[in-house]
């Protein structure tokens, strides 16, 4: 059914693409908002994306696409895979295009210089999303859009605590952690700030027992998971860098006969719908939200980079955390 | 060691290397986690590291026993992890497009259309393989790289999660206190090794891998056997997709089976089938795929930092193909342990007792 679905949608939007460029041509009858833009040049975006690892990306991915059909801009679109090579081609096609501002979510820090450098010798503006990099020359990227991930990792910290106080939790804290994909920004900077807080105000209390990448996948999360379970059995907070291994990490949780949520104190970070609905059941604790939609921001930034306007170097995304009490509230309006 | 032939009939056997590295791989847990042998009753079923093994490496198992037949013939099916996420991807999809998804009658006909997607893909490459003459690394790339993409049309990109009770005993429920997927590998490795070695068609596979020309020759119908091969190779990647999908109640297009061609052609090898085809052992395949599977337990429990994972593996699976060829260990140590295979065949009774000193500390 999906499938179909699918292709309907595709073929919408064909009919729809075809439809706009006839309303351009014939240039009169309805005004469509599109032709709001008419004076200037229709500005270009290309972005690159990560990949559909996730409910998390895809909403992203959406929100971004719908973004920039708003706002009447010509959007090219590439899929990396996870791959880094992928992406590094993708940028460089946009600029072997010339367009007019490119966006991306690199799929790891290192290694964007060589072909940033290309972009910037094509004065073409690069704009970063959701992800940072890591590079020696600050002005191959004019700002860098997106949720801060070394801060959501201290708002787990600190939502830890509200967790274990209310959770009425005495003596040592054991966690366990579960990274990310290995040397993505997200995991790395989520490990950071948790253990920032960690640091700061629980040097003895808290202790991370073991800590594992669960790749950001379900299964990865449960199979870790299993094993934490077997090596230390005295886990008893479990700190996930996304939601996706959390609920896989329940399932591990579960065959061992403990419980989620109380056996097990769950932080997790994202905030997709099924992590929502997880934590209203009271297996999850809480969870940092990391808001994918972020493509109306997007949209505003690339038009004054586009304008040639000076833009702030950091922009982040609006985002909350939630606690078992909101979930259930919260869970009708995730759209992820 | 008084039984000294028996003891070199022993290390000659074609499972003594992968099996002692399998052991030395799980005893190496024990002072990381005492009792990593110990199986215990939980919530009525058995759970512990080992049932977790079994468990996780099910579908590897699976993949790799299916991968073993085609390069039997001499080819290879690189399109499995990909097939893995097509079959995950359609199964739930039509499961979660049911009004009541634990209804058994929706979810066999869910399993139906995901094997059915399987058989397919695995007629494609067959197909392209042995009628078309296509290099099978080239004819079975198509799938995987294109397969991905289709697994992810069909889930929107987004990671569908199913909630019914019947497809979860595929991959994650539990049968007779043990984990159900057990039962479902020990049928397909069963059924596979009666139909190979009970019949004459495990011969025909190899005579087509050893010299396909010449099987045809005498009357061997090479084609036939070749798409039979990928399309059980697919078949066996279609049920891993179902035990995946159904271990963590969702299909995740884009993760699925991930890599999992690699992992099972390493089974492969390391089960002592030549990647030339000719010769194939299932038993050796099975314990390949629990080697694999116990490295990444191993990796978990023992706490190897996440950087380091991929090089531990790496050196692992070296000292592990080292450890298996001949050559190597003749030169390391000695002749006794690195005897030629050749020589196994010939009357045990008159290898000379002085040269055969026993030597146990096998590293």
């Amino acid at each position: 059914m999906l499938n179909r679905r699918n292709f309907l949608t595709a073929a919408v939007g064909v009919a729809a693409a075809g439809g706009l460029a006839a309303c351009a041509k014939e240039d009169e009858g309805g005004s469509s908002s599109s032709d709001g833009n008419g004076g200037g040049k229709k500005i270009t975006l290309g972005f690159a994306q990560v990949g559909s690892e996730s409910g998390w990306r895809t909403a992203n991915t959406k929100s971004v696409k719908a973004a920039a059909k708003d706002a009447g801009y010509t959007l090219k679109f590439s899929d990396a895979q996870q791959k880094q090579e992928n992406q590094i081609s993708a940028i460089r096609s946009y600029i072997a295009q010339k367009v007019n501002v490119i966006a991306f979510s690199p799929v790891v820090v290192t290694g964007w210089d060589a072909v940033l450098k290309e972009a910037k010798t094509a004065k073409i503006p690069v704009i970063l999303t959701d992800r940072s990099i890591e590079t020696s020359d600050d002005s191959l990227y004019v700002s860098f859009i997106g949720s801060d991930f070394t801060d959501e990792g201290r708002r787990a910290g600190k939502m830890l605590e509200t967790v274990l106080e209310k959770a009425g939790h005495k003596g040592a804290v054991k966690i366990a952690q579960l990274e990310g994909t290995t040397g993505a920004a997200p995991a790395l900077e989520r490990a950071k700030g948790f253990k920032e807080i960690m640091d700061a105000d629980h040097k003895d209390d808290w202790k991370i027992v073991v800590s594992q990448t669960g790749d950001f996948t379900r299964a990865g999360g449960k199979q870790v998971m299993a094993a934490f379970l077997q090596s230390n059995p005295d886990i008893n907070v479990l700190y996930a860098h996304n939601d996706d291994m959390a609920l896989g990490a329940i399932q591990s949780i579960e065959a061992a006969g403990k419980k989620a949520g109380k056996d097990i104190l769950i932080i997790s970070v994202d905030g997709v719908k099924d992590g929502f609905v997880a934590m209203s059941e009271g297996k999850i604790n809480g969870i940092v939200e990391c808001n994918p939609l972020l493509g109306p921001q997007l949209m505003e930034l690339v038009k004054k980079v586009n304008d040639g306007e000076t833009v702030e170097r950091r922009i982040k995304t609006k985002e909350g955390d939630f606690l078992q009490e909101q979930a259930k509230d919260a869970l009708p309006t995730r759209k992820y | 060691m008084t039984t000294t032939p028996r003891w070199r009939a022993l290390t000659h056997h074609h499972l003594f290397w992968p099996v002692a590295v399998l052991v030395i791989l799980l005893l190496v847990n024990v002072p990381f986690t005492p009792d990593f042998f110990a199986i215990k009753m939980t919530d009525g079923h058995l759970y512990g590291s080992l049932v977790s093994i079994v468990l996780f490496g099910s579908p590897l198992i699976l993949v790799a026993v299916g991968m073993t037949l085609v390069i039997a013939t001499g080819g290879i099916d690189l399109s499995v992890g990909a097939v893995v996420a097509i079959t995950g991807a359609l199964t739930c999809s039509y499961i979660s497009d049911q009004a009541d998804q634990s209804a058994l009658s929706g979810v066999f006909l869910a399993l139906g259309i995901g094997l059915a997607a399987a058989i397919v893909c695995g007629l494609w490459n067959g197909f392209l393989v042995a009628r078309m003459g296509i290099q099978p690394i080239i004819a079975t790339l198509i799938i995987m790289v294109a397969g991905r993409g289709v697994a992810q049309l069909i889930t929107d990109g987004q990671i569908i999660t199913v909630n019914s009770e019947p497809y979860k005993l595929i991959g994650g429920g539990y049968w007779l206190t043990l984990p159900f997927s057990i039962f479902i590998v020990a049928a397909v490795v069963a059924v596979t090794v009666a139909i190979t070695r009970r019949t004459a068609l495990g011969l025909l596979v190899e005579s087509v891998g050893g010299n396909a020309e010449a099987s045809r020759l005498v009357g061997i119908r090479s084609m036939r056997i070749k798409i039979m091969v990928y399309v059980f190779c697919a078949l066996c990647a279609g049920i891993a997709g179902l035990m995946i999908s159904s271990n963590t109640s969702a299909a995740d297009g884009n993760n699925a089976g991930l890599w999992i061609e690699l992992d099972a052609i390493l089974a492969v090898v390391i089960g002592g089938t030549s990647l030339l085809g000719g010769r194939f052992s299932i038993g050796g395949t099975v314990v390949g795929a629990l080697v694999i599977q116990t490295l990444t337990t191993t990796i978990y429990t023992i706490g190897v930092p996440t950087q380091t994972n991929l090089v531990f593996k790496a050196a692992v699976v070296i000292i592990v193909c080292l450890m298996q060829s001949p050559k190597f260990r003749a030169k390391v140590f000695g002749a006794k342990f690195g005897g030629k295979r050749a020589a196994v065949p010939a009357p045990a009774e008159t290898a000379p007792a002085a040269e055969a000193s026993p030597k146990m500390e096998v590293s």
